[in-house]
């Protein structure tokens, strides 16, 4: 029986069994490999995606929990790569190997749309569930910051 | 990006070819590359390994076997070339060589593709450069010492002549390529590029899904497979029914791969291959397999660590004996006892290994994030059996590889699942394969005596260890020379001392070891750095004071040269970044109740390090403040690169020292996922500063030397807090008890 839900604002309907987590609907069925497989047991957040607006990890979240709802990956957090968080990300040389970090943008994306200036303290909390093994989290904590500013339309990015 | 095809024949003597654009072909090597056992290849008639191409549209094209993880490669080594070459360094793109049968490379790994391109690359873009400035000369009939390079072209001033290199490329092209050993390089002074804090270059790919690992490798007809492995190492099938699994919706096949020891060291299994990988899981979920458990199925670290204790109790092989430290530890105005040790660790890469091979019968084709493309090509030539220029690897980028990706067991497998099905097929190991089949940081046991004299200097150090050693298990010569991969620095101390004695016994295990981050350093230094502590305590001195006493005079340490990492210990530098870093963290100011600073100091990868930790207790386990670094890596190349990679290194080393523990019961890990074994997350991370020297030696190694120093300064501020010492890692709330 199909599934359908939108996808990164565009309907999209699959025929796959309903227990499929998500993350593998995303990345072997449509071949969206943005968003990364990391633990299987949302322990890393490296799938991270937002349904409904909501930072979920796609590991776990069968296909069958998705019908009808919203679902939007890292290829559709903005058209051209120019969130608040992308250019902050950018500007403040976030990455290393790179692997995660689509996980952690769209977790910072998600925590950004609650908390327009979060703290260092609401930071650590709501990405605690984001692992990097490359340990760029001064920066990610950092580039957060930015993307605050940059979100609030102070301090336009370079 | 369109892709230059690289003939390799046509690459002889000059490196040149005419009508393409400028060619040069020229070799980057390591250190190891120059040993005389790789005479031979360089004797072929293809001596190169790396390229530079120009093209008429002025597109600069750097072909190199190098591979990305995180490291920033593709970055650093292209601002060299380009500082050489005159041209903006975005505008270099950096294409994978492919792998070449005819030579030794060493691929990526032991933290030195910056030390080891750095002058090949300068060689090789004032080549290109000089050869542009006399093709211009000749177009203007100018003589060409009034002519410069500027900008991605040569400049006439006085005429106010410009042609860009690509109106250039195919008069220069014709000329004789210059001698590479004596081409004029720049003044330091003049440089531009290199020094400069330069943000990566894939940077933003990496940030928007379109950078693609190995594992987001897709080809038509692709298949997804999973291996079930035994978990006891050593073991293997006995039997299997694969009767449920088929029956799994998607699943397309189910064989047994066999296991293979010497060279790549596969636990072989059955390979359930389906349309996608949850198939294939669901598919291997319902195997039913009896294992032959093999010779391992006692193992664990209860037995390791009684016989470490075992070994520790009898006398080690001999590696170091200067003086006599028996008699002067006998005779000991104060005496210091210590013993330390590690458990193994995995790297737990963020992605987890998997391959992409696609063997049809007469030419193959794979995909894989590694750091040795050359030996994947060795290995699936050998499944295969074809000949190796009918066999293309294409490297791509990696999700942290950390030593993990220089295994070929990965790609093995996947060679073994294509050659039976035909089909491309993606071998994807699971976060609980990763885990339970890692080649682990070797696990070890070191036994520490120091004596101090009526003046407080060392009388004696004398330092047993007994660890899995790597070349035991990889090296052929390892059963002879167990010890060769187990010391590194811990064999050679900064620190002077009349009586000096190491010993080495092997401690057997069939828990597969390799290479982890910084290597056998990341104990060394713990050991080293922390035992050095205790001295400094025992003779009432400052920890800092004591170390650049004991380390001493301005001099270069030639005996300290690792014969694998090439350059002698210079003290000074030495001393230099354990002042830097004191003076930046500021050593000996107060602090808040609560939180005291450890210091340590550590030469690794011919760079210098050090380290000073600011630690208080939270719930009766440290929290760690505030970290500050100096490093000397010779010439900063990419200075926020440096930056990264030591905040990189950092938290790898908290890791090891808060967490990184793979234990072993019944010949298995017993930890399967991340929650199992934990990794540092964002609140664990401190405010971390690094301080880097501006020298003018020749760039060393940064990817691994941030590494050694963390856990223990860590573990000597715990001590200035608590007056507990940590001597065995990971550190556990009973031991600050």
């Amino acid at each position: 029986m199909a599934i359908s839900f939108t996808l990164n604002g565009k309907s999209e309907s699959v025929e796959v069994d309903p227990q499929m987590p998500l993350l593998w609907v995303l990345r072997d069925t449509l071949n969206m490999t943005g968003t990364k497989f990391g633990c299987g047991m949302a322990l890393c957040g490296a799938c991270t995606v937002h349904i409904n607006g909501e930072a979920s990890r796609s590991c776990i979240t069968p296909i069958s929990a998705v019908a009808g709802k919203k679902i939007t990956t890292i290829e559709g957090l903005s058209a051209d790569g120019s969130h608040p968080v992308q250019q902050a990300w950018i500007e403040v040389d976030v990455p290393q190997c790179g692997y995660c970090q689509c996980g952690q943008i769209m977790s910072a994306a998600a925590l950004l749309s609650k908390k327009a200036s979060p703290t260092d303290a609401e930071i650590d909390d709501f990405m605690s569930g984001n692992i990097c093994r490359c340990g760029t989290y001064q920066r990610i904590r950092k580039a957060i910051h930015r993307a605050a500013e940059i979100q609030s339309g102070h301090g336009k990015s370079a | 990006m369109s892709t230059l095809i690289l003939n390799r024949r046509e690459f002889l003597k000059t490196g040149a070819v005419a009508g393409a654009g400028l060619w040069i072909g020229f070799r980057v090597d390591t250190a190891a590359a120059q040993d005389p056992a790789h005479e031979q290849e360089k004797k072929t008639p293809n001596p190169f390994n790396a390229w530079v191409h120009i093209s008429p549209d002025n597109r600069v094209t750097l072909i190199l076997e190098k591979s990305e993880m995180g490291q920033g490669i593709m970055t650093a080594v292209p601002m060299v070339l380009a500082e050489e070459l005159c041209v903006d360094w975005k505008n270099i793109v950096v294409q994978q060589a492919p792998t070449n049968p005819e030579i030794y490379d060493h691929g990526t790994g032991g933290s030195g593709s910056v030390a080891g391109c750095w002058l090949p690359m300068r060689r090789a873009g004032a080549a290109a450069r000089e050869m542009l400035i006399a093709a211009a000369a000749a177009r203007w009939n100018v003589n060409p010492n009034t002519c410069k390079a500027v900008n991605g072209g040569v400049l006439h001033g006085a005429r106010n002549n410009f042609l860009t290199y690509g109106q250039l490329v195919e008069d220069a092209a014709k000329l004789p390529i210059p001698n590479l050993n004596t081409v004029p390089l720049k003044n330091s002074g003049d440089f531009t590029i290199v020094g400069k804090a330069t943000p990566r270059f894939e940077g933003a790919s990496k940030t928007n899904g379109s950078a693609k690992f190995g594992i987001d490798s897709r080809v038509p007809g692709l298949q997804y497979a999973v291996v079930a492995r035994c978990p006891i190492f050593g073991g293997k099938v006995k039997s299997f029914d694969a009767s449920k699994a088929k029956s799994v919706a998607g699943v397309r096949d189910v064989f047994e791969i066999e296991r293979v020891d010497a060279g790549a060291f596969t636990a072989g299994g059955i390979a359930v291959v389906a349309d996608n990988s949850w198939a294939a899981m669901q598919g291997r979920k319902a195997l039913q397999i009896t294992w032959d458990e093999g010779p391992n199925a006692n193992e664990s670290s209860a037995s390791l660590h009684q016989q470490m204790l075992d070994n520790a109790a009898k006398p080690g092989k001999v590696f170091r004996n200067d003086g006599d430290a028996g008699a002067a530890l006998a005779s000991a105005a104060k005496k210091v006892e210590a013993t330390y040790e590690f458990p193994f660790a995995a790297h737990a890469t963020m992605e987890p290994m998997n391959c992409t091979v696609h063997i049809r019968p007469d030419s193959a084709e794979a995909w894989i994030p590694t750091q040795g493309p050359q030996w994947a090509l060795d290995i699936i030539a050998g499944v295969s059996k074809l000949p190796k220029d009918k066999i293309k690897v294409n490297t791509t980028l990696m999700g942290g590889g950390f030593g993990r990706r220089y295994m070929a067991d990965f790609v093995l497998e996947a060679a073994q699942v294509s050659k039976k099905t035909g089909t491309p097929v993606m071998v994807l190991w699971t976060r609980e394969d990763d885990m339970q089949h890692d080649f682990y940081r070797p696990a070890s046991y070191h036994q520490f005596s120091g004596a101090l004299d009526d003046k407080g200097n060392i009388a004696a150090w004398k330092h047993f260890q007994t660890s899995t050693s790597i070349d035991f298990m990889w090296n052929p010569k390892g059963a002879e020379n167990p010890e060769s991969s187990e010391f590194a620095t811990a064999a050679f101390i900064p620190y002077q001392t009349p009586n000096y004695r190491v010993e080495y016994t092997l401690a057997t295990s069939g828990v597969p070891r390799a290479w982890w981050r910084s290597v056998e350093h990341s104990t060394s230094g713990f050991v080293v750095e922390c035992f050095v502590d205790e001295l400094a305590a025992a003779a009432g001195a400052d920890p800092l004071e004591f170390r650049l006493r004991s380390i001493g005079a301005d001099r270069k340490v030639t005996d300290f040269t690792d014969p694998k990492e090439g350059k002698p210990l210079d003290t000074a530098r030495l001393k230099g970044v354990l002042k830097l870093v004191a003076e930046k963290a500021g050593w000996g100011s107060p602090l808040p109740k609560g939180v005291a600073r450890g210091i340590a100091g550590y030469y690794s990868f011919n760079t210098y390090t050090a380290a000073v930790a600011e630690v208080s207790l939270k719930d009766g386990m440290p929290k760690i403040q505030r970290l500050v670094y100096a490093v000397d890596c010779g010439r900063p190349v990419n200075p926020d690169g440096i930056r990264a990679q030591v905040e990189g290194a950092a938290i790898y080393g908290l890791s090891a020292a808060m967490h990184d523990a793979i234990t072993i019961k019944g010949g298995a890990v017993e930890q399967t996922n991340f929650h199992q074994y934990k990794m540092p997350k964002i609140a664990d991370a401190p405010k971390t500063e690094i301080h880097i020297v501006n020298s003018t030696e020749e760039p060393t190694g940064i990817g691994e030397p941030g590494l050694p120093v963390v856990a223990a300064s860590v573990c000597n501020a715990i001590y200035a807090l608590t007056k507990k010492r940590v001597r065995r890692l990971p550190i556990r709330k009973e031991d600050l008890a």
